[in-house]
């Protein structure tokens, strides 16, 4: 009925391109702020060394940012070529953000990018200086509007379906732009990035510390990641993504997951600080559990409680059930059939019509479903645990990691002991991966999370898909492994070349 | 502010604009690609004609990137329709261009012959290819995709995309091509003022643009009398919202005239697309007059195509009454106006910013000013 075999060759495409974009993307994000700040210190101090400092870490960017565009194309083709239906039933929504994106942010900071390198001479210093603060702006403005897209995939508010169109259709442009979803992954993402581009220069300035060579401009890169990082890891873990969990089902179902919640706690819950999820059984073995933690981090308050997964797929198979009506009711009107009770009934059912749709993948027929059916769909609306619970905590751990090496390196700053302590710059330099990992990581938690949705609650992943032969996809996949394995390798010897060659002076 | 019959037509012309914004500067980057290994021979040589494009190739790609994010937002079912459907020449082109942002930002980092002769390989076939296949796509939309829908307005294909590539579109990916290539020559012409170079150049465009000429009236012809048009019999009110099945439309030789037919001013288009590639093989001494000449052909050249079409967006060869249209395939008219206000909001400050890039790099790229210094490519 559905081609299983093709859907799941999108998803791994679509996953394997959307994480290589990732590997750019944070880099992008933060080294373009860091590039604002050095080169604002230079404008102020008249300093040559900061106009160094920006000229060479620009450099790195660029060669950065040059993927992050080559990846980014395909994440935009992907979407009609993969996944058409997705495109159809939701366009009039997720296009909006999309194209507000290329409009408001990726022209700007594709206008500028090429300027910041060739306009030194062309510009005055304040010129200059705007042009590299605009391609900054443009970046992260970039990543808000497509977070926006993104969190109405999570939590899909300010839309409603047309059964006219056979799709849904934007009622709210406010909400979709206010959605607390994409507020909270956006300040969690950005910061993100600016962790990960304070990183790449402390590691990168602790290597040069440990060669003694360019140490006047080493320790001053230091200087600058260190602070800035600081502040960006903090803001990554305190503005953690999970603030935005606690709102729609599918988003609780996500956090259940990650803690492998299968009871509802009385509150506030206690954290699983490890532990063996077993999804069949709905328990988890060996379990290290710390009381009161999860509930506070989750809800913010010690009353609220996180609901468990047994609780969720209940209301989930009730859900269920409740939305086969609406199906039903839209049988009929696609036939022509646009009776006034007929319309009643659509409506009455509406909100969880998406939820009837999971029965379409075990019958054609959503009205004659049989228990087992719709008890297997309501099994099925939940995320696998093992996964989301290991990724999940990999990834704090890598944030408390980088938490304490930005702790450490700012003490030292501050103490003016830069490049004194020689298991710190190793420390800096053997953390420089950590960041991409806790950032691909989130990634996977957030997206793998929102299974089995596209759109959650909306629009399940199985019937998003275009219809396509499995060949074409196959093909495709291929193509872009090979392509994107030999672009960043292409990319990785450039960056080792120049990070080893260094600045020119100094 | 506009009712919703407008705002479909309203976006139709948006739509046109940024494909026209992508050809007028895109295009010069792409023709620049394909004319690279055939106007530049010494690395030296490369590497002006290489700078006269790199800083701002990329901004000039966000008119396509704007544009099929525009196609999502407005004509959804025609961004889902178009893009699955072409799968092969989506992908294609995708790879291509993945050549561009990686070729001219990698190339000259490093002075190994092979290294460069490579990405100059990479930069040409992201010059070509894509080139080549918008025509071809442009082509296809004029004979047919063989598509249907079902009733969940999913789409179907019916057969293989591979097999309905025609003579007449590969045609238009000739017409694409040459037209491109003409454009990028207008643009070298303007940046570069080696003697050398600057000759090969001039003798490209003059070229390029006849070859436009032959293939446009060539393309052009075939279209009046051999190629199946279609005009809508009956749709319903252009003004509500509509479904793309339920419809009527008649199929017959000749029926892509029937606009020009009806509003005889828009045989103006393909007159401009003529005379304004006369204009880029005659001008050559004027190097901006003859830019601005193949800048009108291309635009005469596009809507050509586009006043053809009129109002098919993606016609459909299987089932006809599919065929998605500005009146079935578009976004809501809550969507469409939000869209306009954005767009009138953010169209001019890009347009003023980027014309505030090409001033500050205005003037000829020559390779002493590029051989060792920051930044350049």
């Amino acid at each position: 009925m559905h081609d299983m075999l093709f859907i799941d060759l999108s998803r791994l495409q679509f996953a394997f391109t959307a994480f290589f974009h990732f590997i750019f993307v944070p880099l992008t994000l933060g080294l373009s702020f860091l590039l604002v700040i050095m080169e604002t210190v230079y404008v102020i101090t008249k300093k040559e060394i900061y106009k160094q400092m920006t000229q060479f870490w620009g450099k790195l960017f660029g060669i950065n940012f040059a993927m992050g565009v080559a990846t980014g194309l395909t994440m935009e083709f992907q979407f009609g070529t993969n996944w058409a239906y997705y495109s159809h039933y939701v366009g009039d929504i997720f296009g909006v953000p999309l194209a507000i994106e290329g409009l408001m942010a990726f022209f700007l900071e594709s206008t500028f990018v090429g300027l910041f390198f060739v306009g030194w001479k062309r510009l005055t210093k304040y010129q200059h200086l705007l042009v590299t603060f605009l391609v900054a702006l443009g970046s992260n403005l970039s990543a808000l509007w497509i977070l926006i897209a993104n969190g109405w995939m999570q939590h899909p508010v300010g839309s409603a379906f047309n059964p006219e169109t056979m799709r849904m259709e934007l009622t709210s442009f406010s909400a979709l732009l206010f959605n607390p979803v994409a507020q909270s992954k956006f300040v969690h993402t950005v910061s993100a990035g600016y962790v990960t581009g304070s990183v790449f220069v402390l590691a990168i300035s602790a290597w040069y510390l440990l060669r003694d060579r360019h140490v006047e401009f080493a320790k001053r890169s230091f200087a600058v990641a260190a602070g800035f990082g600081l502040a960006a890891i903090l803001s990554t873990i305190v503005l953690g993504d999970e603030s935005g969990y606690t709102v729609g089902d599918v988003q609780k179902a996500k956090l259940a997951a990650i803690e492998a919640e299968w009871e509802t706690q009385t509150p506030p819950a206690a954290f699983t600080l490890f532990g063996l999820p077993d999804q069949k059984k709905m328990e988890t073995k060996a379990e290290i559990k710390v009381p009161y933690v999860l509930g506070i981090i989750a809800t913010r308050s010690l009353d609220e409680p996180v609901i468990g997964l047994k609780e969720i797929i209940a209301k989930n198979e009730q859900r269920i059930k409740n939305g086969i009506p609406a199906l039903e009711a839209l049988q009929k009107i696609k036939t022509g059939d646009n009776s006034p009770a007929l319309m009643q009934q659509l409506k009455a059912h509406e909100k969880d019509m998406g939820y009837a749709m999971l029965l379409l993948r075990y019958t054609k027929d959503v009205g004659q479903a049989t228990p087992e059916q719709i008890h297997k769909a309501a099994l099925g609306s939940v995320p696998g645990v093992a996964p989301m619970f290991f990724t999940f905590r990999l990834m704090v751990l890598s944030g408390f990691l980088l938490l304490l090496l930005f702790a450490a390196a700012a003490y030292n700053v501050w103490r003016e002991r830069i490049g004194q302590n020689r298991w710190l710059l190793r420390a800096a330099l053997f953390a420089l991966p950590l960041p991409w990992i806790a950032a691909d990581l989130g990634w996977f938690v957030a997206e793998y999370g929102r299974q089995p949705w596209t759109i959650s609650g909306v629009l399940p992943t199985f019937l998003s898909a275009s219809t396509l032969n499995t060949d074409s996809v196959a093909a495709s996949l291929t193509g872009f492994i090979v392509f994107y394995v030999a672009l960043t390798a292409a990319e990785m010897y450039l960056m080792v070349r120049f990070a080893r060659k260094g600045p020119d002076l100094y | 502010m506009f009712d919703y019959e407008t705002l479909k037509v309203i976006w139709w012309l948006l739509i046109g604009i940024l494909l026209i914004g992508f050809a007028l500067t895109g295009g010069f980057d792409l023709g620049v690609g394909t004319l690279l290994r055939l106007v530049a021979r010494t690395d030296d040589e490369r590497r002006v004609v290489v700078n006269s494009v790199a800083p701002t190739w990329d901004g000039n790609q966000v008119w396509l990137i704007l544009g099929a994010g525009a196609v999502f937002a407005a004509f959804p079912m025609v961004y889902a329709g178009s893009f699955s459907v072409l799968y092969p020449a989506m992908i294609a082109v995708l790879f291509s261009l993945f050549f561009r942002p990686v070729g001219f930002e990698y190339r000259s980092k490093i002075g190994d012959p092979r290294w460069r002769g490579f990405w100059d390989w990479g930069l040409t076939v992201g010059g070509v290819l894509p080139a080549v296949v918008f025509g071809v796509a442009f082509g296809l939309m004029l004979t047919g995709i063989p598509y249907h829908f079902d009733s969940d307005l999913r789409i179907v294909m019916d057969g293989n995309i591979l097999d309905t590539i025609s003579a007449f579109s590969v045609l238009a990916g000739l017409v694409s091509l040459a037209m491109l290539m003409m454009h990028g020559a207008a643009f070298l012409n303007c940046k570069i003022d080696d003697p050398i170079l600057r000759e090969r150049i001039r003798k490209s465009q003059r070229l390029a643009a006849l070859a436009t000429i032959i293939l446009f009236v060539g393309a052009g012809a075939w279209i009046a009398l051999g190629v199946q048009g279609m005009q809508v019999a009956d749709i319903g009110n252009v003004n509500g919202a509509l479904n793309p099945i339920h419809k009527h439309v008649t199929v017959a030789g000749g029926n892509w005239l029937h606009n020009y037919q009806t509003y005889p001013l828009m045989w103006i288009a393909p007159l401009v697309g003529i005379v304004g590639a006369a204009g880029a093989i005659m001008l050559t001494a004027m190097p901006v007059t003859a830019l601005i000449s193949s800048g009108l052909s291309l635009v005469g050249i596009i809507l050509t195509a586009g006043f053809a079409l009129f109002p098919f967006l993606l016609p459909s060869s299987s089932v006809p009454a599919h065929s998605l249209t500005i009146w079935d395939g578009s976004s809501s008219e809550h969507t469409l106006a939000l869209m306009l206000g954005a767009a009138a909001i953010f169209v001019p400050i890009i347009l003023v910013y980027t014309t505030w890039v090409y001033r500050v790099l205005r003037g000829p790229v020559r390779i002493e000013d590029i051989r060792d210094e920051y930044g350049s490519y």
